[in-house]
C-alpha cells in the first residue's frame, strides 16, 4: 500500500440526520446505481426516511426495488425492514414528463399546449443530452422540497462525461442568456439603440440560418423560443435554486469509482470539480476492488509454486501414476493472478490518495455475481460500512 | 495484400457501441488495428469529446483533423500493416466542416458559434449535432480519392460512438431530424447521412463484458435497433471484452462451486510445493476457487444469454497489466483470428 487514504463512515453519514441528500456521481459502468440503491436501502433499515431517485437503472436492479415502471412518482420499497422506523421509495426519472410539468407549471394552459406540440420541444424534451442531467436535478430539488422524506439518495445520470450535470443548469442560463435568442426572439425584445447595430447582422443571419436550417425549421425555433420566453425567468431560477441546493450542507457527495485508470481519471477531475464549485464531498467509493483471502501469500511466491508443481506433474519412470497436483497449480496461478490484480488496484488507488490525501475512501469488495435484489444490496450496504476490517 | 474473407467485407462503417466500462475505445481502436492490413487505410473516429484515442495510443490530444496514429496489425501477426488515422469530431467542428463544404461558409460559421449556434444545437436540438457528427462519418466513409480516381480514401473508418443505451436514437438521424426539419437542406443532409447509416455498408458492434448488465443491455441495444429502425440499421457483432479464462476443468469448476471439491488435494499439492499451510491457507486458497467457479459458471450464462441474440460473438482475453500498445495489437489480432476483421 502507498498512502493511506481516511475511511469513508458510511453509517456516520447516513445516521446523522442533517444528511439530507446524498449524490453519487462518477463514470458509467462503475455502479454508481447499484451504490445509491444500496445506501439508500441501508439509511432505511437504519431508521430513515429514504427516497432513491434513479435515472436509468438497468432492468434487474429496479425490478429488486420492485420499480417496474417509469411513472415519475416514488414508489414504497417493499421487503425492507422497518424495526427501526425508517422506510425506502424509490423512483426512476420520466425525463419527458419532469420537463412537461415545468413547463406547464410555468405558463398558462394555451401557451403550454403550443410549447408542448412544438417539434423543438419534442426534440429536446426526449433526448439525452443535457436535459437528462437538468431533470435528475429538477426532480431532486422537487423532491426536496416535499419534506416528505428526510434522506433522498440520487445517482446521476450515465453521462458521456460524468460531469455534465453540474454544467446543465449554468448551460442552460447561458443559453438563455445568449445572443442567438435574443436574435431568434426578434427585435421586440433588443433595445432600439442596440437594434441599429444588429439590424444588418440579424438580416444576414437570418439569411445564413435560412440557408442551412430552412425557413421552416427557423420559423418553428422562432416560435418556440419566443412561447419559451415567458418562462425563461422561472426556468433558470429553478436551475440556480437546486444548484445552491447542491452546495448546501445537508447535501453529501459521494464520488464513485471502479478502480481502473479511466474511472479513477474521471473520479479526481471530479473531486477536483466539485471543489471548484464548492460542493460538499463526502469521500470516494472504490467499487468492485478485488481482494485475496490468502493475501500472505505473495503473487511472486504463489506463481513459483504453480510452476513448481507442474514440473512434478510427470511420471518420474515410465508407466508410473504421475502425482495430480492439477488442482493446487490451478489454484496458485489463480491466486497469483489476483494477486497482481490486487495489488494493481492498490496501486491506481494510492495515485488517487496521494493526489487527493484528504479525501476519505470507503471500498466495496467485487462480487462473484450480480445485484439482483434486496439482500445483494444489504451486502453492498454491509461492506460500505464495514471498511478497514 | 491479403484477401481474406472476414464476416464484415462490404462493411465500410463500423459503429462501436457498449455499455460504459466495458472498453469500448479499446476495442474499436484494436478493431481498426486489425482492419488496417498492409495497404489499406483505416480512420478511427471519437466522437464523445474524451481523448480516449489519443491516451490509448500515447499522443497528444487529438484536434479537429484527420491525424496518422499508429500502423495497423501486418499480415500473419508479422511485419506492418497500413495506417490507421484518428480523428476527435466535436459538433462544433462538425458544423464548420458542413458549412465549408456545402456553403462555403467557414468563416461565417464561426459568426455562429460566436453567437451561440453551437448551444442552440446542442442544447435545443442535440438531434441537429447527432446529424452533424454522424455526418462526418459517413463522409469519410464515401470519400474517394479524387474526381477522376473512385478508390475510397479509407478501406473502413470505424467510430467509437456513444454508449449502448443512446445508440439508436444518435443513429436514427433521419427520424430524429424529420421531426424538426420536413424539408430544407438540413433535412437533405440527413437523409444522405440515413441512406450510409441504413444500408449495407454499415454495421453496429456491441461490446460487453461477461456480466449481466452489460450483457442485458446489449441485449435490449439490439432490440432498440430492430424496434427504432426495422431491420435498417444493421447489428453487427457482439465483442465479448475482458472474458476471464477458466482454471479447472468442467468437473472440478462444478465441484468447486457446489464447495464439494476434495480439498486434501489441494493440501497435498500446496505441500509438494513447499507451502505450509499457516492460519488455514488451503482453506482460503478453497474459498478463491470457489468464486473462481462461481465466475465462470456466470460468464457460461451470459454468453449463452448472448448467443440468444444469434448476432456473432468475438471472444478477447483480459489484458493484466491494463492496456498498451502491444495489448492493442494483442487485441487486434484476436479480433483478425476470430473473422471479425
Amino acid at each position: 500500500m502507498s498512502a493511506t487514504a481516511p475511511v469513508l463512515d458510511m453509517d456516520r453519514l447516513i445516521d446523522d440526520r442533517r444528511t439530507r441528500i446524498i449524490v453519487c456521481c462518477g463514470s458509467g459502468g462503475v455502479g454508481k446505481t447499484t451504490a445509491a440503491a444500496a445506501i439508500g436501502l441501508r439509511a432505511a433499515e437504519r431508521g430513515r426516511q429514504a427516497c432513491v431517485l434513479t435515472v436509468d437503472p438497468a432492468r434487474r436492479l429496479a425490478q429488486s426495488m420492485g420499480l417496474t415502471s417509469l411513472d415519475n412518482t416514488p414508489r414504497r420499497v417493499d421487503g425492507v425492514e422497518t424495526g427501526s422506523g425508517g422506510s425506502l421509495h424509490a423512483m426512476m426519472l420520466d425525463m419527458k414528463r419532469t420537463f412537461d410539468e415545468i413547463v406547464e407549471a410555468h405558463s398558462d394552459p394555451d401557451r403550454a399546449a403550443q410549447i408542448l406540440a412544438n417539434p423543438f420541444y419534442q426534440s429536446l424534451s426526449s433526448s439525452f443530452a443535457g436535459t437528462q442531467e437538468y431533470m435528475a436535478m429538477e426532480k431532486l430539488g422537487q423532491l426536496r422540497r416535499a419534506e416528505e422524506w428526510d434522506l433522498i439518495v440520487v445517482d446521476t445520470p450515465p453521462s458521456r462525461s460524468a460531469l455534465d450535470f453540474l454544467d446543465a443548469p449554468q448551460r442552460l442560463g447561458r443559453f438563455l442568456d445568449g445572443r442567438l435568442i435574443r436574435m431568434l426572439t426578434g427585435p421586440a425584445k433588443t433595445g432600439m439603440s442596440a437594434m441599429r447595430v444588429l439590424n444588418a447582422g440579424f438580416a444576414m443571419m437570418t439569411g445564413v440560418l435560412t440557408k442551412i436550417l430552412g425557413a421552416q425549421v427557423l420559423k418553428d425555433a422562432q416560435t418556440f423560443v419566443t412561447a419559451l420566453d415567458t418562462m425563461f425567468g422561472g426556468f433558470r431560477e429553478r436551475a440556480e435554486t437546486t444548484y445552491r441546493l447542491l452546495q448546501a450542507p445537508g447535501t453529501a457527495f459521494l464520488v464513485v469509482a471502479a478502480p481502473e485508470p479511466d474511472a479513477l481519471r474521471e473520479a479526481s477531475y471530479f473531486v477536483e470539480r466539485l471543489d471548484a464549485e464548492r460542493m460538499p464531498l463526502a469521500g470516494l467509493v472504490l467499487n468492485r476492488v478485488h481482494k485475496s483471502p490468502a493475501g500472505r501469500l505473495s503473487a511472486a511466491r504463489s506463481l513459483a509454486a504453480a510452476e513448481t508443481l507442474e514440473a512434478q506433474d510427470k511420471p518420474n519412470e515410465p508407466g508410473d501414476s504421475p502425482p495430480d497436483y492439477s488442482i493446487a497449480a490451478a489454484a496458485l496461478r489463480m491466486h497469483a493472478e489476483r494477486m497482481s490484480l490486487s495489488k494493481r488496484e492498490a496501486r491506481l488507488a494510492g495515485h488517487f490518495t496521494s493526489a487527493h490525501p484528504a479525501i476519505p475512501v470507503a471500498e466495496v469488495v467485487a462480487q462473484p455475481e450480480d445485484v439482483h435484489d434486496l439482500d445483494g444490496l444489504r451486502v453492498v450496504g454491509t461492506l460500505l460500512s464495514r471498511q478497514g476490517s | 495484400m491479403t484477401t481474406r474473407d472476414t464476416d464484415w467485407d462490404g462493411v465500410r462503417l463500423h459503429v462501436v457501441t457498449g455499455k460504459g466500462g466495458t472498453g469500448k475505445t479499446t476495442v474499436a481502436a484494436a478493431l481498426a488495428l486489425a482492419l488496417a492490413t498492409a495497404g489499406r487505410r483505416v480512420l478511427l473516429i471519437e466522437v464523445e469529446g474524451r481523448q480516449g484515442i489519443a491516451r490509448l495510443f500515447d499522443v497528444p490530444p487529438l484536434p479537429y483533423e484527420e491525424r496518422k496514429v499508429a500502423l495497423g496489425l501486418g499480415a500473419g501477426g508479422s511485419g506492418q500493416g497500413g495506417d490507421v488515422y484518428a480523428l476527435a469530431v466535436d459538433p462544433e467542428g462538425a458544423l464548420l466542416d458542413y458549412l465549408e463544404m456545402f456553403y462555403n461558409l467557414r468563416r461565417m460559421g464561426k459568426t455562429l458559434t460566436r453567437l451561440g449556434v453551437v448551444d442552440f444545437a446542442t442544447t435545443i436540438a442535440p438531434g441537429l449535432s447527432d446529424v452533424l457528427v454522424t455526418g462526418k462519418a459517413t463522409e469519410a466513409a464515401r470519400r474517394r480519392v479524387g474526381r477522376h480516381d473512385d478508390t475510397h480514401v479509407y478501406h473502413a473508418v470505424v467510430m467509437d460512438a456513444p454508449p449502448t443505451g443512446r445508440i439508436s436514437r444518435f443513429l436514427d438521424v433521419s427520424t430524429e431530424v424529420s421531426g424538426l426539419a420536413k424539408v430544407g437542406p438540413i433535412r437533405t443532409h440527413a437523409d444522405t447521412v440515413a441512406r450510409v447509416i441504413r444500408s449495407p455498408q454499415t454495421a453496429v458492434h456491441f461490446v460487453t463484458t461477461l456480466e449481466e448488465m452489460p450483457v442485458q443491455e446489449t441485449l435490449d441495444g439490439i432490440a432498440d435497433l430492430h424496434e427504432l429502425t426495422g431491420d435498417a440499421i444493421r447489428p453487427g457483432g457482439i465483442i465479448i471484452n475482458m472474458a476471464r479464462p477458466a482454471m479447472l476443468s468442467e468437473a472440478d469448476l462444478a465441484a468447486a462451486a457446489a464447495g464439494t471439491l476434495d480439498s486434501s488435494e489441494l493440501a497435498v499439492g500446496l505441500k509438494a510445493a513447499g507451502i505450509s499451510d499457516n492460519h488455514g491457507l488451503a482453506a482460503d486458497l478453497m474459498t478463491e476457487l470457489h468464486e473462481h467457479a462461481l465466475q465462470v459458471a456466470l460468464q457460461g450464462r451470459e454468453r449463452e444469454e448472448l448467443t440468444t441474440s444469434g448476432r456473432p460473438l468475438y471472444e478477447l482475453p483480459i489484458i493484466g497489466e491494463g492496456i498498451d500498445l502491444a495489448g492493442l495489437y494483442q487485441l487486434a489480432a484476436a479480433l483478425r483470428d476470430q473473422g471479425a476483421a
